[in-house]
């Protein structure tokens, strides 16, 4: 398992990188959709620690999806940042080794629909078409296309689902989270070991802790 | 070969909220007792404020039983059978007392007489036809003593409504009368259950704060609540939350004549000649063991205790253990706690602390607390309003329609709305139906090689009347107190259910019933059942107060009728 310092070290670099992608998107005018590059999500995801289970081209296949799951955009980071796809990862290496293979047949299929319904890989494609294709796994119109999804292609687009929200909200013990960018996103002040009245007031704003469960020593670790 | 261990007085089957109460009276009273545990003991450093490992991975740091034997299901005979992935009851010392929600109600004194109750206030005709329901054997005065006992020897957080007859209404004033004080002031509020209550007060409606088995002050020497957000389905870092695992059951060890033994699977029930229960067979590892015991008290929850009495068949019982009248796995129900009722307000909550038993209850509509002259149904609910959210389950939180489900529209939704939405409980009158009950599944089978249960069981009218009513009080409810916006969830289906009852009745007559009013098998003399399996209706709210009542009620008779019980 990761150790606390490298959990800081990447905590520390993911958000130094939010903020410079924040200030440039800044610029962008409001409401445009955020640069979906290949080359910078590229970027943003490296150098990446070794992956556990997915393959390369698996991760960046999915990063590239979480990028419009969850997006960066002027508000403030997204999935990608929170690393959710490192989270997923060591999951699928841990206790989600069940869903590895679904992993694999799910994300195949859905690069092969990519090039039967829109001609191109995903990660070449305008956000606006990922979106597009991203609507038809989800509500389950790609499950007849051929492309070979297993089953409905809607329950391979609620399970990545589920695991990008798990990896982006949840303790960033588990790998995603990084530098709390979930957390700041939905407004949860972190975790407490205790809570007074005051911070349960209407109104209130508890100064946010940004912190693991696992950094104190109270725990067992999962 | 099974190895035979040295006999005990009594061997209790499952240490969760029921078998861990009944422990301590049995132990006090001088018996030699043994407590046979599937899980393990499980301390403060295993209860991390972590949604990925509670909430979602659902206790990996825990013994897997509950979910290994998940019961299947089908809504009737000719329906298709499916079968959850999970079911959050807990293995491990004190059962799911470590990681429940800890509200602690008493029943409604009308969920003891349903029958004649309804019957002398708006006629026999009111109650369903194909519905099984009886009076309970006994009124609510008969198990006041021991709700009391329980509310004090555990500790319960709470503030009486009716004080022998007194009523005031800072407390729930619909609960049958009580004979004294709750041992601990209730729960704090919070800024929103503040306004809950007083939107709820505005429309006549009479809130209280609900009972929790949580110390809101230092008791027993132990800590009070630290509001800290993670306690539905998250154990207590401060042990704070009055399970059995810190209360009963460590006392009952004290006495050094209560014996915990962990990781033993119970698999089956042993008779002898005579057609009494003469001990236990367990499995740890691999090995298996033979207890001996001149009285087995069965509480491993619902589920398993109608499938070990369906296992355990012998010349005596062809059918199943105490099931020669076929009563065993019949007057089945789960409580109808679906038909949500989710609301979005225009301003932030600050809820994301506190815990599930933190809040503010109404019951103008449960029960028969309201009159049902003009109604077409019988029974009611109790809404419920908290403070508890997660990050992961707030994320996940309805869109109202107002944004997709993920994207940047998303986004900006999540950002502005996550602490925005609430959502109550409503526990909901349920009743025993002819064509609900529970028994062996003819194909699955869990990792021992036993089939695990079958539930056959489906909501009726009576259930979807309350539900439909009940949604449109919680709106109004929450229209009063400045929502902007509200979704309804459905009833849902009667799969396993964290509030089982039935398969295992209580009653006089032995026809209907497998125990009697103490809880001992009509067919089996020195066989007693625990939990909610003996209940045969289920109010409108949560059971385990009820059953913990029942369980040290049981014990009670077991020490005093000794003689005529285990020889
Ligand atoms: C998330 C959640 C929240 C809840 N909140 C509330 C609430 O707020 N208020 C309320 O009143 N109720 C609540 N409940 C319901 C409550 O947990 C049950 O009513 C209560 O625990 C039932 O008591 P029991 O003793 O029958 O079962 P349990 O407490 O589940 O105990 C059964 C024990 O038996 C053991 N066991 C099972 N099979 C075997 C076997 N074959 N051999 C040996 N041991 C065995 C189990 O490991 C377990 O320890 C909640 C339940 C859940 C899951």
């Amino acid at each position: 398992m990761i150790s606390r310092r490298d959990l800081l070290k990447v905590a520390g670099a993911a958000a130094a990188g939010a903020a410079t992608a924040g200030a440039e998107r800044a610029a962008l005018p409001a409401g445009a959709a955020p640069a979906a590059h290949p080359e910078s999500l590229h970027e943003q995801s490296s150098p990446r620690r070794p992956l556990e289970a997915l393959t390369a081209d698996e991760a960046d296949l999915l990063t590239a999806i979480v990028a419009r799951l969850i997006p960066s955009d002027p508000s403030g980071p997204g999935a990608v940042e929170a690393g959710a796809v490192t989270y997923i990862d060591r999951s699928l290496a841990g206790p989600l080794s069940s869903s590895r293979e679904a992993y694999r047949r799910g994300l195949a299929a859905l690069e092969r629909y990519a090039t039967l319904s829109r001609g191109q890989p995903f990660r070449e494609l305008s956000p606006t078409d990922q979106d597009s294709l991203l609507i038809d796994v989800e509500t389950g119109g790609a499950t007849a296309s051929g492309a070979g999804f297993d089953g409905s292609s809607a329950a391979f687009f609620a399970m990545l689902k589920a695991h990008t929200w798990q990896g982006t909200f949840g303790d960033p013990y588990y790998g995603g989270n990084q530098g709390f960018v979930g957390w700041a996103m939905l407004g949860y002040p972190g975790v407490r070991t205790a809570v007074t009245p005051d911070d349960q007031r209407l109104g209130a704003r508890p100064v946010p802790l940004r912190r693991s469960a696992y950094d104190t020593d109270l725990f067992n670790k999962a | 070969m099974a190895q035979t261990l040295k006999g005990a007085d009594v061997v209790i089957i499952g240490l969760g909220a029921a078998g861990g109460i009944a422990c301590l009276p049995l132990a006090e009273a001088g018996l030699e007792v043994v407590g046979l545990e599937a899980g393990t003991w499980l301390t403060r450093r295993d209860f991390a404020p972590d949604e990925i490992r509670n909430n979602v991975r659902d206790w990996p740091q825990a013994v897997q039983k509950a979910n290994h034997e998940v019961p299947t299901h089908r809504a009737n005979a000719s329906a298709p059978t499916t079968r959850a992935a999970s079911h959050p009851m807990m293995n491990g010392v004190g059962g799911t007392t470590l990681h429940y929600w800890a509200q602690s109600w008493r029943l409604n004194p009308w969920d003891f007489k349903v029958v004649s109750e309804t019957t002398r206030r708006y006629g026999r005709a009111r109650i369903p036809a194909e519905s099984t329901v009886e009076d309970w054997p006994f009124g609510y005065e008969e198990l006041e003593p021991y709700y009391d006992k329980v509310e004090w020897e555990t500790g319960v957080s709470g503030k009486a409504g009716n004080l022998k007859g007194e009523l005031d209404l800072r407390g729930n004033v619909f609960e049958g009368p009580r004979q004294r004080e709750y041992p601990m002031p209730p729960l704090r509020g919070t800024g929103f259950t503040d306004l809950m209550a007083a939107a709820a007060r505005g429309l006549g409606w009479r809130p209280f704060p609900g009972p929790a088995q949580i110390n809101s002050r230092t008791f027993q020497d132990r800590s009070p609540c630290m509001y800290h957000g993670y306690c539905n389905r998250g154990g207590c870092h401060v042990d704070a939350k009055n399970g059995t695992n810190v209360t009963t059951i460590p006392r009952a060890q004290k006495t050094g004549r209560f014996r915990v033994v962990t990781r033993a699977h119970v698999t089956t029930i042993d008779v002898d000649a005579r057609g009494r229960v003469s001990g236990v067979r367990y499995v740890t590892d691999g090995q298996e063991f033979v207890q001996p015991a001149r009285v087995v008290l069965l509480g491993a929850y619902v589920y398993e205790n109608v499938r070990l009495l369906l296992l355990s068949k012998s010349k005596a019982f062809p059918d199943g253990l105490s099931n020669n009248h076929g009563q065993v796995g019949r007057h089945y129900l789960s409580h109808a706690t679906g038909a949500s009722v989710t609301a979005l307000f225009p301003f932030d909550l600050n809820t994301w602390y506190g815990l599930p038993a933190q809040g503010v209850a109404v019951d103008d509509w449960a029960d028969d607390n309201f009159d049902h002259a003009g109604l077409d149904f019988i029974g009611g609910g109790n809404l419920w309003i908290y403070s508890d959210r997660r990050p992961i389950q707030a994320a996940n939180m309805n869109t109202f329609g107002r944004a997709p489900g993920w994207g940047a529209q998303w986004k900006a939704f999540i950002r502005q709305s996550a602490d925005r939405a609430n959502t109550a409980y409503l526990q909901k009158t349920t009743l025993p139906y002819e064509a609900n009950y529970l028994d062996l599944d003819p194909e699955v089978r869990d990792p021992l090689g036993f089939p695990v249960l079958r539930i056959t069981a489906d909501y009726r009218d009576n259930e979807r009347r309350i539900a439909a009513f009940i949604q449109d009080k919680m709106e109004a409810w929450y229209r009063a107190a400045g929502a902007i916006d509200i979704v309804r969830g459905p009833l849902g289906t009667m799969g396993p259910n964290t509030h089982a009852y039935g398969g295992t009745r209580m009653g006089d007559n032995p026809e209907t019933n497998v125990v009697d009013r103490w809880g001992f098998s009509h067919e089996v003399p020195n066989l007693g059942i625990l939990g909610g399996s003996v209940m045969g209706t289920s109010g409108a709210h949560n059971p385990t107060l009820t059953l913990q009542a029942l369980a040290w009620r049981t014990a009670d008779h077991l020490v005093r009728s000794w003689k005529s019980i285990a020889e």
